[in-house]
């Protein structure tokens, strides 16, 4: 038996990483086609201002785009293989180097917000929809709507005057103090981390009001998603015969909500968050705007001022690849939860 | 078209009061803000880019007053004005993006799901990538790109955001589509000798179309906020071309760090008012125009993958973003 399940399993993730080939094939020619379409020289428009006509051939041959498309294409391709995304044009630095400085910020960020929204989410989900169409389902419901309905940056600006300015609690801007930043040795580039790892408990304290109000904002961004799709199913297994014929069967309420609405509701919601991701990491963007955050979004926002195509094309490849391999650990840790995938 | 509109009326009528409310609610809400679009030339005080008035310059961050009722900016404009004429320009791009995005959806879907082979795996394939995409991102890349190919404006921006929503009515139509095929009434129209364009515009269009409003409303507050989001990052509507509340929401950052709150909080008001409206209003019509859809949806199991292709991109299409 226990060999057998294995064995599926195995042949389910094998075949789900299949599937995620040409997927991230279409992705990378879509990144391709969509940067090499826009009429116009990269490197004239990033760099013209400020190079002579020899220069720019000179940048033009060396970020390759002086090759024929396919090459280009082939090039392209192949670098992505070997994890290189490609050289900025506005200050020629690997963008590989932006990924490693800047990822940590967003991490943190993300992280948090993420464990924020399943902290609050779950239990609310759960709440309305055992109490479905009472006043507080109602209510759980509208803050749902709400939290998708106002925009990220939004939410930021009202939590910088109302905790920020207003009230002065927390700071609104940075990921940590100027004196924090210049002090703390980096080793993880995860700011937080590198403080902790030094000892340093009023850096760590200092980073992490730093990180209340943005990581609230993207989690409220999530939090509203979960909530509903958690109402949406725990409702729908508490209508199933299973639950009833626990309940038939004399279980204690509390016994049949945790462990058999709540267990089987939770399969449906895992999915949806992994295809959050990619909401997740648009909000994200936003929400490193909004706060001046140094995560690769705000790098991202820099690199598009000034026209950098090749630090653009690094950096969306790089974002499109982690939706792609979120949503394939989601689709095996959903595997491994509920053996109906897997067959 | 008389008994039409009663059974509309008496199918409003028999939903439960929570919907029935949403749907009023949201609805008039929904009005508002559209009269206030069209209308604004007529209500707004002053022009959105208009900063002075009989030769004296509006204060620069003026607090709220009598003149200006939601205060000024630091450029000196008018805050109710720009809130007025954002609500067009929020309008002109969502018209524009839910119809261009609902006619290439619609025909794709359609296409794809009657013709099948590898015509719709390809298109599946793409679509796919599409929807996987983080969907901002890919409306800042095209608005980044269409406005060196061929200039920013309404028109630019809408066709960014058409491409984020293209892949969502595609789903549902391909979806409804495939099951539609096989049902005894087409079939017997291909028995009887229909050409593929008929049956596909005749019978299939007929039958799938009924789940189009739900999501082009749901779609349109989603629209709002990407318009918002690309307007804050700087690659929306351009401040020379027309108002835009998300552009005005950048322009409050810095007014936020000085404890200024009154550019900040009509613009975000004013974008949340309308998502909330048009998400209640578009929850409102599932349950009134989809009475099948309402039980459904209770029911729904999403499961990964490309299985759940028939009622789930409904419900994938319902998530927020």
């Amino acid at each position: 038996m226990g060999a057998v399940r294995s064995g599926s399993l195995a042949r389910y993730i094998g075949t789900r990483l299949l599937l995620a080939i040409p997927m991230v094939w279409i992705l990378l020619t879509m990144v391709f086609v969509l940067m090499r379409v826009a009429p116009g020289d990269p490197v004239s428009a990033a760099l013209g201002a400020r190079l002579s006509a020899d220069q720019l051939a000179e940048r033009r041959a060396a970020a390759g785009f002086d090759a024929p498309i396919l090459q280009q294409y082939w090039d392209f391709l192949g670098h992505i293989v070997r994890l290189d995304f490609g050289r900025t044009l506005t200050d020629n630095r690997p963008v590989t180097d932006i990924i490693v400085e800047n990822g940590g910020a967003t991490l943190t960020l993300t992280l948090a917000a993420v464990i924020l929204a399943v902290l609050f989410g779950l239990p609310m989900g759960l709440h309305a929809g055992r109490r479905r169409d009472k006043p507080d389902d109602i209510v759980i419901r509208l803050f749902g709507i709400l939290t998708f309905a106002a925009p990220v940056f939004f939410v930021g600006l009202l939590f910088q005057l109302f905790f920020g300015k207003a009230l002065g609690w927390l700071p609104t801007s940075g990921q940590a103090s100027p004196v924090v930043q210049a002090t703390v040795e980096t080793k993880t580039h995860i700011l937080l981390l590198d403080t902790i790892i030094a000892g340093d408990g009023e850096a760590t304290g200092d980073v992490l009001k730093h990180l209340v109000l943005p990581a609230v904002t993207l989690g409220l961004l999530t939090l509203g998603v979960l909530v509903r799709m958690t109402r949406v199913n725990v409702i729908q297994t508490l209508g199933s015969d299973y639950v009833e014929s626990a309940r038939a069967r004399g279980i204690p309420d509390r016994t049949v909500v945790v462990r058999h609405a709540l267990r089987n509701a939770l399969v449906p919601v895992i999915t949806v968050m992994g295809l959050q991701a990619a909401l997740l990491l648009g909000g994200a963007v936003l929400t490193e705007q909004t706060f001046n955050w140094p995560g690769i979004g705000n790098q991202l926002v820099d690199y598009l001022n000034n026209r950098d195509y090749t630090a653009v094309q690094g950096i969306i490849t790089f974002f499109a690849l982690v939706v792609v391999l979120i949503s394939l650990l989601i689709d095996i840790i959903n595997a491994l939860v509920d053996p109906r995938i897997r067959y | 078209m008389a008994g039409r509109f009663r059974r509309t009326l008496a199918t409003v009528r028999s939903t439960g009061a929570v919907p029935r409310w949403l749907l009023y609610i949201g609805g008039a809400t929904v009005l508002v803000f559209t009269l206030v679009a069209l209308a604004a030339p007529l209500i707004a005080p002053y022009d959105f880019d208009q900063y002075r008035s009989d030769g004296t310059r509006f204060p620069k961050l003026g607090h709220p007053s009598g003149d200006h009722p939601f205060g000024t900016t630091v450029q000196s404009l008018d805050v109710l004005s720009r809130v007025i004429w954002g609500a067009r320009t929020a309008l002109e791009v969502v018209v524009l993006a839910v119809v261009f995005s609902l006619i290439i959806g619609v025909a794709l879907g359609l296409i794809s799901g009657f013709v099948g082979g590898w015509l719709d795996r390809v298109l599946v394939l793409l679509m796919d990538a599409l929807f996987a995409f983080p969907y901002l991102l890919l409306a800042i890349v095209l608005s980044f790109l269409l406005s060196d190919a061929i200039g920013s404006g309404v028109v630019t921006t809408a066709l960014a955001i058409t491409v984020v929503y293209v892949p969502q009515y595609f789903r549902v139509v391909r979806g409804s589509t495939m099951s539609a095929r096989e049902l005894p009434y087409v079939e017997a129209a291909r028995v009887i000798g229909a050409k593929p364009r008929t049956i596909i515009v005749r019978y299939l269009l007929a039958n799938v179309v009924q789940s189009v409003p739900v999501v082009a409303t749901l779609n349109a507050g989603d629209a709002i906020l990407t318009l918002a989001g690309l307007g804050f990052l700087g690659y929306g509507i351009q401040p020379t071309e027309a108002a835009e509340w998300g552009y005005d929401l950048q322009r409050a950052v810095s007014d936020a760090n000085a404890g200024i709150w009154w550019t900040a909080l009509y613009p975000g008001l004013a974008i949340t008012v309308l998502v909330v409206a048009l998400t209640i209003l578009g929850e409102g019509l599932n349950e009134v125009l989809n009475p099948t859809l309402r039980r459904r949806r209770a029911f729904a199991f999403l499961l990964p993958g490309r299985s759940a292709s028939t009622q789930a991109p409904v419900l994938a299409a319902k998530e927020p973003r």
